[in-house]
């Protein structure tokens, strides 16, 4: 399909959401990264900023019931799947109140109601979680879809090829979604890649590789929207490749210009994701610039109220260090 | 035959508990390396080549399909955590790991995922995962030449006793292993059942036919006795039995505990018992170094040591890998004579 037939099949309501959405992680992340600078602890976080476009191009696609499983930069894609922002403040203050009542933090935090079957430090692993509740769809036959997130750094680890073999061999409705974002910590993929896209292997496991321009959410969008049909009619996986960039460092202490260059950020920069929806809105429509302004003043409004939630809810007990230890024992 | 007299083998009582449970609860998969054999052959007429290590899962897949008896490739690290993502999701998987050993190349996902999940999300799910797999080396009852050396014949469960979270579970019998693995099937969290390779005869018994749960936990006092407590794990609890036989003839009363769950660990029952009998030796095919016997041995002086009449002995496998040659792996794991000889030490 042309990019003008996919066009056509967005409404102004899903282009306000995926606008609503980047500005929503976009206004999170600066503002913690403003609370980080001022001391505020909230352990090691890693910044989505820049990569705003593949969360919401990705998750707009899917359903409620939808799953995902996220990776350590994955603050982005809980949002994008509609995660209370509050909850997931006060997670990342430690409070009693967080999502995971603060004993997960920025690399666990999680709403499993909301579909995210968990932000994943251990790079790949969760990769193999999102074939499994592929298959349990499968197996349930509930016609759910289920997402993989995963970084250029997490293309080199067996636990994806692994999970790409059997994904195909079984004919699961999964997509693969790397976000290659350029580096692996301080590494840059074309030195650990042996290949130039990672979309690419997916000849390997006979399953179509797509790339997407990972700055711009309706390409993303487009994308994915292609491989959930296809993952929901029986049609298997899909790997989707989008090409985007991280703004900051790995996580919060990192300097990146010790491994790239100030020229390299700022042309990054000028494929802004939320600067170019906003020149196609201005140039195409429908939305305008008043109204986009208002989903920016509006989603400011929500990380204030996130941020103080944060800071008035109460810390947990120490009593709580050994609840849920064991998963308690009840009648099936 | 009655029911009260049937008697059934170690990996036929598995097998029974993993088919009532299958036909009790249609959300229970079983997934792993050839649990059934012959994928995708059922078109020549090849269907269940296979069955696992001790065809714990053989002709389930007669009764319950591909669907919920899924042959997978050589991808530990996927399929164990493609299991926990299925336990997330709906669904009870039974996931079996063929050898211990393999637990090195699928560890994140057991030590760090399964285990941890309900703890970092803050109790928001359950994980209602087994973990199915095989230890042990053949041991001193061999008849013919050596085992199988140090990739295939290790313990290896003190490394997942040694996790938070992940109940760790080593049958001993035909009996308590169909108890024990219903009750793990039907457990919300994840469990580790480590089924011993060469039990044969002597795990061979009356096992009921109709479902029941032996629960996780709990240790079983397999002997009544008044003069020395003998722990045992799985195929050592047989040694403890008969050095127990042993030690009798000398008049030396020997109780003998089956701990069958390593974590967590039962202590109230042996703490009772060593309060009894005042003496504790832990047999374990483990190794030594941070193993479970130690840890055993630490809890009981920490909580008992006033009742103590002589210090707490272990009974372990060398601390070295497990050796190929018979005559050196006969000389590797516990034997019945040491656990005698430990005992008269004690005693005299």
């Amino acid at each position: 399909m042309t990019s003008g037939d996919a066009e056509r099949r967005l409404t102004g309501e899903t282009l306000a959401w995926l606008y609503t959405t980047m500005s929503l992680i976009r206004e999170f992340e600066e503002r913690l990264k403003r609370l980080v600078e001022q001391g505020v602890p909230v352990g090691a976080v890693h910044y989505y900023t820049g990569q705003e476009a593949v969360a919401a191009g990705v998750c707009g696609a899917l359903a409620p019931d939808d799953w995902i499983a996220s990776t350590h930069r994955g603050h982005g894609h809980c949002i994008a799947k509609g995660v209370d922002v509050a909850a997931m403040m006060a997670e990342l203050f430690g409070k009693a109140t967080g999502t995971n009542r603060g004993k997960g933090g920025s690399m666990h935090v999680t709403d499993v109601t909301k579909g995210v079957l968990g932000v994943n430090p251990i790079v790949g692993a969760g990769v193999a979680h999102a074939v499994g509740a592929a298959l349990s769809a499968k197996v349930r036959k509930t016609r759910q879809v289920a997402v993989a997130f995963f970084g250029d750094g997490a293309a080199n680890i067996g636990t994806l090829h692994e999970s790409l073999n059997m994904a195909s061999i079984w004919q699961l409705p999964v997509i693969f979604v790397c976000e290659n974002n350029g580096y692996a910590q301080a590494t840059p993929a074309e030195y650990a890649l042996s290949i130039k896209n990672v979309a690419d292997r997916a000849a390997g496991y006979s399953m179509p590789g797509v790339i997407a321009d990972g700055q711009d959410a309706i390409a993303v969008w487009e994308a994915s929207q292609a491989a959930v049909e296809r993952a929901r009619s029986g049609g298997g996986p899909t790997l989707i490749e989008c090409k985007t960039y991280r703004y900051y460092g790995h996580h919060q202490g990192d300097d990146p210009l010790r491994y790239r260059t100030i020229e390299e950020e700022r042309l990054a920069r000028e494929r802004d994701c939320l600067l170019r929806f906003r020149e196609r809105m201005r140039l195409t429509g429908p939305l305008t610039t008043v109204e986009l302004d208002d989903i920016d003043r509006r989603t400011r409004g929500l990380i204030d109220e996130a941020v103080q939630f944060a800071k008035d809810s109460p810390l947990p007990s120490p009593d709580d260090l050994r609840t849920h230890v064991f998963v308690q024992d009840k009648a099936r | 035959m009655t029911t009260a007299e049937r008697e059934l083998g170690f990996g036929p009582a598995i097998n029974e508990a993993l088919r009532q449970e299958m036909r009790r609860d249609p959300t229970v998969i079983v997934m792993g390396e050839d649990v059934a054999g012959a994928a995708g052959r059922a078109h020549l007429g090849l269907v269940d080549a296979w069955g696992g290590p001790l065809r714990a899962t053989r002709g389930l897949i007669q009764e319950f399909g591909p669907e919920r008896v899924i042959d997978t490739p050589i991808s530990e690290m996927a399929f164990v955590g493609a299991a926990l993502g299925a336990a997330m999701t709906g669904l009870r998987p039974v996931v079996e790991i063929m050898f211990v050993d393999l637990i090195g190349v699928c560890y994140d996902q057991i030590i760090n995922q399964a285990a941890k999940m309900h703890y970092m999300m803050g109790g928001q799910l359950e994980v209602p995962l087994l973990i199915r797999t095989t230890y042990g080396l053949r041991g001193d009852k061999r008849s013919y030449g050596g085992g199988a050396a140090a990739h295939h014949s290790q313990t290896l469960y003190a490394v997942l006793a040694h996790i938070p979270g992940l109940k760790v579970v080593v049958p001993s019998t035909a009996y308590n292993a169909k108890g024990l693995t219903i009750a793990a099937i039907r457990d919300n969290g994840p469990v580790v059942i480590l089924e011993h390779r060469f039990l044969g005869l002597q795990a061979k018994g009356h096992v009921p036919e109709e479902p029941y749960t032996t629960p996780l936990g709990q240790a079983h006092v397999a002997r009544p006795g008044s003069a020395v407590t003998l722990c045992g794990i799985g195929r050592t609890t047989h040694l403890c039995l008969e050095a127990a036989d042993r030690l009798a003839d000398e008049d030396i009363d020997a109780e003998v505990i089956d701990v069958l769950t390593l974590n967590p660990l039962d202590e109230a029952t042996i703490v009772e018992s060593v309060r009894r009998t005042h003496r504790l030796v832990i047999v374990d095919e483990d190794t030594p170094v941070a193993s479970v016997a130690r840890d055993i041995a630490a809890r009981a002086a920490d909580v008992a040591f006033e009742y103590l009449d002589a210090p707490v002995k272990t009974v372990t496998s060398v601390d070295a890998p497990v050796p190929f040659s018979a005559v050196l792996e006969a000389h590797y794991a516990p034997r019945v004579e040491q656990i005698v000889e430990t005992v008269q030490a004690m005693v005299s």
